[in-house]
């Protein structure tokens, strides 16, 4: 039955083309996880009133998060090609999408971040260092796991932009759903083709929101 | 216990310096539970966050149980800080943990083993009075209770010292009374000096030994609070003793007093220590031939004795009034006589 609906579709090939979007997203939602969170406190951290107050340093690592996060994917990508290849060695395959997804994503989940930390109550904060606790114990005890479900949401956000980045990374030549949809499906004229990765790759953000969606209530007690 | 000598802190703002803390020298005993009273912008939220270098002094020295404060090493300061602990107004205590992991919290930081946190954490939930509640998380308890986990989370190192910054003063009256009752229960209990600030002389009435009066970041009047509430002198004590002696209405009451009641002497008696206890009326009437009508009055308990105001009128023939007012004058009681007919 399904052969004659989508008479185009060898689901051997959607399946492999499933498996290359699930491994480009969740490997690039790790490590911008990661990265994110690293430079996300560290904007936070270096701002003025806080832990490690530092104007230059804040300055700078501002300046990075908001070069990379206003050039667009399509662009980072062409403009990454030669870091690219020597890291990875070639520019085909999902192995090749995965440092420009990174690099055009953590700075996105970074700001994001360092809104979840704004928003920590100061005062919790005083509270920690009137107990004597040192910055690390503050940032690993305080500030992490009371930020936790703004982190949360905010990788799930994340996520389904990465996922759609990973499509774009597929036309030009990392595989994946988005490259099946296109060179399968727009460029052989096959429309049925187009509208299966369309509908995968649907499913897969929902079940992404779900998750997300989930886990930020389960863990938020305020 | 604690020394504060010639503390000043001075802010830089666009406006040019604000003297939030202006040379102050305070001397806090070992067991003391010392209020520091001020109105809102007084330098007292300042002043108590000077004593765990929360705010660095701009000058003075601050020495807390022989300790020069503001010459600790970092690491030297965070080891006093776990014997000079604080709790807040607004309480701050972490949402994501429930109360027991809220009152291990400083546990964790002093390095304490898992099972000595455990039964620390026990311990400390009886102390405080949170039986049962132990796996709540702070949105789901009252005012009351959070700041029984502020407290408890507090004490879990054994202080020295328990700061409190208005700590209740975003609870209802009940509550505060509760959590009043707590901390002399814990002043007495474990013999910790608690040094508080607050805008209510409520709170210094029940609860304080001794108190200081702050405004605009000087201290301006210091003394036994039992003194204090006696011979106010500055105009900004007066009002703050007002505040719990006499009922606002109490000048248009006199008035009326003395409209409806012509006859006899009106007199104001204040009583201050032991004093109030004892049958001063019944003696009054028994002794002298004198009719006596209790007006108003109003007597509260401090932690020095009671204090108190009595408005009374007295009746009688010239000769029975003055020797019921030498006898008035001859007990611990001042004799004001408002009225005299």
């Amino acid at each position: 039955m399904l052969s004659s609906w989508f008479p185009n579709v060898q689901w051997d090939v959607v399946l492999e083309a499933t498996k290359e979007t699930l491994y480009m997203s969740a490997i690039s939602v790790i490590v911008t996880f990661i990265l994110g969170l690293a430079l996300g406190l560290a904007l936070y951290l270096t701002a003025p009133g806080n832990l490690w107050e530092n104007k230059f340093l804040n300055s700078i690592i501002a300046i990075i998060v908001n070069v990379f996060r206003s050039i667009p994917f399509i662009i980072l990508i062409i403009l990454l090609i030669p870091f690219t290849r020597f890291l990875v060695g070639s520019m085909l395959g999902a192995e090749a999408a995965l440092p420009a997804l990174i690099v055009g994503a953590a700075p996105f989940y970074a700001r994001m971040v360092e809104i979840a930390l704004r928003e920590i109550n100061k005062g919790v904060i005083e509270a920690a260092k009137s107990m004597g606790a040192t910055n690390t114990q503050i940032i690993f005890k305080v500030l992490i796991p009371e930020s936790t479900p703004a982190l949360v949401s905010g990788i799930t956000v994340t996520a389904i932009a990465l996922v759609s980045y990973t499509a774009m990374a597929g036309v030009v030549g990392a595989g994946g759903l988005g490259n099946l949809a296109y060179m399968e499906g727009y460029q052989r004229d096959n429309a049925d083709v187009t509208l299966v990765s369309t509908v995968l790759i649907l499913l897969i953000v929902f079940v992404i929101q779900w998750i997300g969606d989930r886990f930020t209530t389960a863990l938020d007690k305020r | 216990m604690i020394n504060l000598h010639a503390v000043r802190k001075v802010f830089q703002t666009k406006d040019g310096e604000v003297k939030a803390v202006d040379t102050v020298d305070l001397n806090i005993k070992q067991g003391e539970i010392y209020g520091i009273i001020g109105y809102s912008g007084a330098g007292k939220s300042t002043l108590i966050r000077i004593l765990n270098m929360l705010e660095r002094p701009t000058s003075g020295t601050v020495t807390i149980g022989g300790k020069n404060m503001s010459e600790l090493s970092s690491k030297q300061l965070r080891e006093a800080r776990q014997e000079i602990s604080m709790i807040f107004q607004h309480f701050n205590l972490l949402w994501s943990r429930t109360v027991r992991e809220n009152i291990a919290f400083p546990l964790e930081i002093a390095g304490y083993p898992k099972d000595k946190i455990k039964k620390r954490v026990d311990e400390l939930i009886d102390l405080v009075g949170l039986e049962g509640r132990g796996g709540s998380y702070p949105s789901q308890l009252s005012g009351g209770q959070k700041q029984r986990v502020g407290i408890a989370r507090a004490l879990a190192n054994n202080p020295e010292v328990l700061l409190c910054d208005e700590a209740t003063s975003a609870l209802d009256p009940k509550t505060t009374d509760s959590i009043l009752d707590l901390l002399v229960e814990i002043n007495q209990k474990l013999g910790l000096t608690i040094v508080l600030i607050t805008h209510e002389m409520h709170v210094i009435r029940k609860i304080c030994h001794r108190v200081a009066v702050m405004e605009k970041g000087k201290v301006v009047e210091e003394g036994d609070v039992l003194n204090v509430f006696k011979n106010p002198k500055e105009p900004i004590t007066k009002d703050f003793v007002k505040q719990v002696t006499e009922p606002e209405e109490t000048v248009d009451t006199i008035k009326q007093f003395i409209e409806e009641f012509p006859e006899g002497r009106i007199v104001q008696l204040t009583f201050v220590g032991g004093r109030a206890g004892q049958p001063l009326i019944t003696e009054l009437i028994r002794n002298f031939k004198v009719d006596v009508n209790i007006l108003q009055g109003k007597i509260t308990q401090t932690q020095n004795g009671p204090y108190g105001t009595l408005f009374i009128q007295i009746k009688g023939s010239d000769a029975a009034l003055s020797n019921a007012m030498e006898f008035l004058n001859s007990v611990q009681v001042e004799v004001e006589v408002i009225h005299n007919a």
